[in-house]
């Protein structure tokens, strides 16, 4: 009977390691957790973006993982990350422990994801950045390559190549407001929300537009949830600008869109204004965002690749609105994740990372590489240029978002000019034209 | 500049005047102190949103059904969860936030966190001395200085009001005088939620709808209230405007601080409390009582 027990007890204990302990692989599915602030439309494009892929995956059969094939789960964490960092720590750790997810796609904002990525590091899980664009994320793989190795960037690049294709957008509209309403000097407003994201970009601003023939008119750095920017309009048709630069991620955007529009302030507005990238900016100002032009990822009718109308088309057949760049999470998963999964054959994620640095494909946005410092050090960072990722120039004209750039445009002189598929030119606003033209 | 400073101080200020008069009254006749009130004016915002862009009510009538819902919805809170607990304040203080909580997860749910808006009641611009001033700014204005003195009137005119001062002065010599007090208070809250509910329908046009829209200008209303003296109606509008002047001075003389509108004003707020710390109007309104 003793001895009955003790394999009784064997055999219990054997059990309960496979059941623990199981690699991933071991299980039928694999798990990815699709991480982002579930109630908000940042999270919705996360998880849309991650549906949409899982779906044509399971269609298919699944990722041929070695031998089998494995449908993939996915697992909604809802980080809450706009309100609350505890929530957005608290669920990663769930969706890692609880749910043991394989990989994770998602996160927005740059400080939840610095606290997010720590986690997943901690457990040595795959982490594909959808949302967050402070170099740091990346930086920490070049300085701790051991721990950080696991992060990868996803979407956007990173927000010194995002200062950079807005200083591109403010020389292009600059060009414009110069040479149609004759100004000898465009003068521009800085107008970045007070987020750790902007800080690098407003610094980059500052240097930067008197290097472009332009004057900074100064800088203002409401809250990234002001309800009244009216004051902070005032001052800046007072400081005389032609353009207004503006960095804004949060309900500011529309703020200030719609009370610059109700004010006819003669100003062109250029740079990132994530409320406009969405469809239902035009309703949420009341139509006064009209002429507002952001960075994008994606626009109706606008094609980088071949890839691009296939994914936007099918994204607005089942959502109903055009995907923001937070529906990257689409690429991540079937771009990224599942072919180097097939092509390590495993889910071991040392090894998938020594495939997916060095991988090189085509998204529905562009051309993904990950790039290496000036050390030679990777840094898991994309990177950014004619022929890989490069964004939109959107603005709102109409009713109807628009993409304006990149028109006949050359990164350097000898290149090439680049105009994508669907483009039309910028628009200036009849107020500016109305207060400038002589 | 000045121009500009005062014009922007004067609109901003109007704003809180409108929140803190609501807020104000109910405390100052109560003693309940609402930390939900905000949260009647989000409720409100969102009863707007819904009446004019899902069913395509006109604003104005929109704006009516809002205030009259929010009202009711505010007297059945009232009665269930402030009432029965009114004698302990510490209690009520707590019920209030659940309350605001509530609210707003509520409307997360309904609604999600996404960026709504409502319709202007007034498009287009004035400029005055080269400001441009929203017309929808003027009305906020123009109906701040109205519900002052709508409810000065109330308060001093009427029997309704003869009831509330009374009650606020002494509740146990009201109640041995034949007064309901707990009526009174009842009807004190409807017109302090009312309030709230107006300040939406005005207020929200110029901002933007979302479920969490409520704690930024409860800070600032409870600033404006501590400032002008708890319970007072004359220091809530006098403090409003205080406020509203301070942070329009932050935007205009150092625009990289300008997120910093809200800290300054409530530093604003502590340092008239270390030199008075009942308030501007702290004394006055007891010698009114």
């Amino acid at each position: 009977m003793k001895r009955f027990g003790f394999v009784l007890g064997v055999l219990l204990a054997v059990c309960l390691v496979m059941t623990i302990g199981s690699p991933a692989w071991g299980a039928k599915v694999i798990k990815i957790g699709v991480i982002g602030p579930m109630k908000f439309v940042q999270g919705k494009g996360h998880w849309n973006g991650a549906t949409l892929a899982a779906e044509e995956i399971n269609a298919k059969g699944g990722i041929q993982v070695g031998k089998k094939k494995m449908k993939i789960e996915l697992v909604k964490a809802d980080s809450n990350e706009f309100l609350s960092m505890t929530d957005a720590t608290n669920a990663m750790e769930l969706a890692i422990t609880r749910h043991k997810v394989d990989f994770l796609v998602g996160g927005f904002r740059t400080e939840a994801v610095l606290a997010m990525q720590d986690i997943a590091m901690d457990y040595k899980k795959i982490f594909i950045g959808c949302g967050a664009a402070h170099p740091k994320l990346c930086t920490r793989v070049a300085q701790n390559y051991d721990r950080y190795k696991y992060w990868f960037r996803g979407t956007p690049f990173n927000s010194m190549y995002l200062a950079r294709t807005c200083f591109i957008h403010m020389a292009t509209v600059g060009a414009i407001l110069k040479k149609m309403l004759n100004i000898p000097k465009v003068k521009v407003a800085i107008v970045a929300e007070k987020a750790m994201w902007v800080d690098p970009m407003v610094a980059a601003a500052k240097g930067f537009i008197p290097k472009m023939g332009m004057e900074v008119a100064g800088i203002w750095r409401p809250s990234a949830v002001a309800t009244d920017v009216t004051a902070e309009l005032s001052a800046i048709q007072r400081a005389g600008a032609h353009m207004i630069f503006t960095t804004f991620s949060s309900s500011v955007g529309i703020t200030f869109a719609r009370q610059a529009g109700e004010l006819k302030i003669p100003a062109a507005q250029v740079g990132i204004n994530v409320e406009a990238q969405k469809d239902g900016f035009w309703d949420a100002t009341e139509g006064m965002g009209n002429y507002v032009m952001t960075m994008n990822t994606y626009a109706r009718g606008v094609e980088y690749n071949e890839l691009t109308a296939p994914f936007v088309d099918k994204y607005i057949k089942k959502f109903a609105e055009v995907p923001t760049y937070t529906a990257d999470t689409y690429a991540a998963i079937i771009y990224t994740l599942a072919p180097t999964i097939e092509e390590a054959g495993t889910l071991d994620a040392d090894k998938l990372v020594a495939v997916l640095e060095n991988r090189e494909c085509m998204v529905p946005s562009g051309k993904i590489r990950y790039t290496k410092d000036t050390e030679g050090r990777h840094l898991h960072d994309l990177k950014w240029g004619p022929g890989y990722l490069t964004s939109l120039g959107t603005q709102w004209q109409d009713g109807k978002l628009k993409g304006v750039w990149p028109n006949r445009w050359k990164a350097s002189k000898d290149a090439p000019e680049i105009t994508y598929k669907g483009i039309v030119p910028y628009k200036i606003a009849p107020w500016i034209i109305d207060k400038y033209k002589k | 500049m000045i121009i500009d400073i005062i014009i922007s101080g004067l609109i901003n200020g109007s704003v809180y005047a409108l929140l803190a008069i609501g807020f104000s009254l109910i405390f100052g006749v109560a003693r309940i102190v609402n930390i939900a009130h905000t949260a009647f004016y989000m409720v409100a915002s969102y009863c707007i949103y819904y009446a004019t862009h899902q069913m395509g009510v006109h604003p104005v009538l929109a704006m009516l059904v809002a205030i009259g819902l929010v009202t009711l919805i505010g007297l059945i809170c009232y009665k269930l969860f402030i009432d029965p607990i009114r004698e302990h304040e510490a209690a009520v203080l707590i019920a209030t936030i659940a309350l605001a909580i509530a609210m707003q997860e509520i409307m997360l749910l309904i609604f999600t966190g996404d960026f709504l808006s409502v319709p202007a009641l007034v498009t287009g611009y004035l400029k005055i001395f080269e400001v441009k001033i929203a017309y929808q700014q003027l009305l906020t204005f123009a109906v701040a200085l109205l519900i002052l003195a709508g409810v000065w009137a109330l308060l001093k005119k009427t029997r309704l009001g003869l009831a509330v001062r009374s009650t606020a002065q002494d509740r146990e010599v009201a109640n041995l005088m034949g007064m309901n007090e707990s009526r009174v208070a009842m009807m004190t809250m409807a017109v302090s939620v009312g309030l709230a509910a107006f300040a939406g329908a005005v207020v929200v046009p110029l901002s933007v709808v979302h479920p969490h829209m409520w704690m930024h200008p409860l800070i600032m209303m409870m600033a404006v209230v501590v400032l002008g003296g708890l319970g007072s109606l004359k220091g809530s509008f006098v403090g409003a405007y205080i406020l509203g002047l301070a942070e329009s001075l932050v935007v205009f003389l150092i625009p990289m601080g300008a997120f910093l509108k809200g800290s300054v004003a409530l530093s604003i707020m502590i340092l008239v409390l270390l030199i008075r710390p009942e308030g501007l109007f702290g004394v006055a309104f007891e010698e009114e009582r």
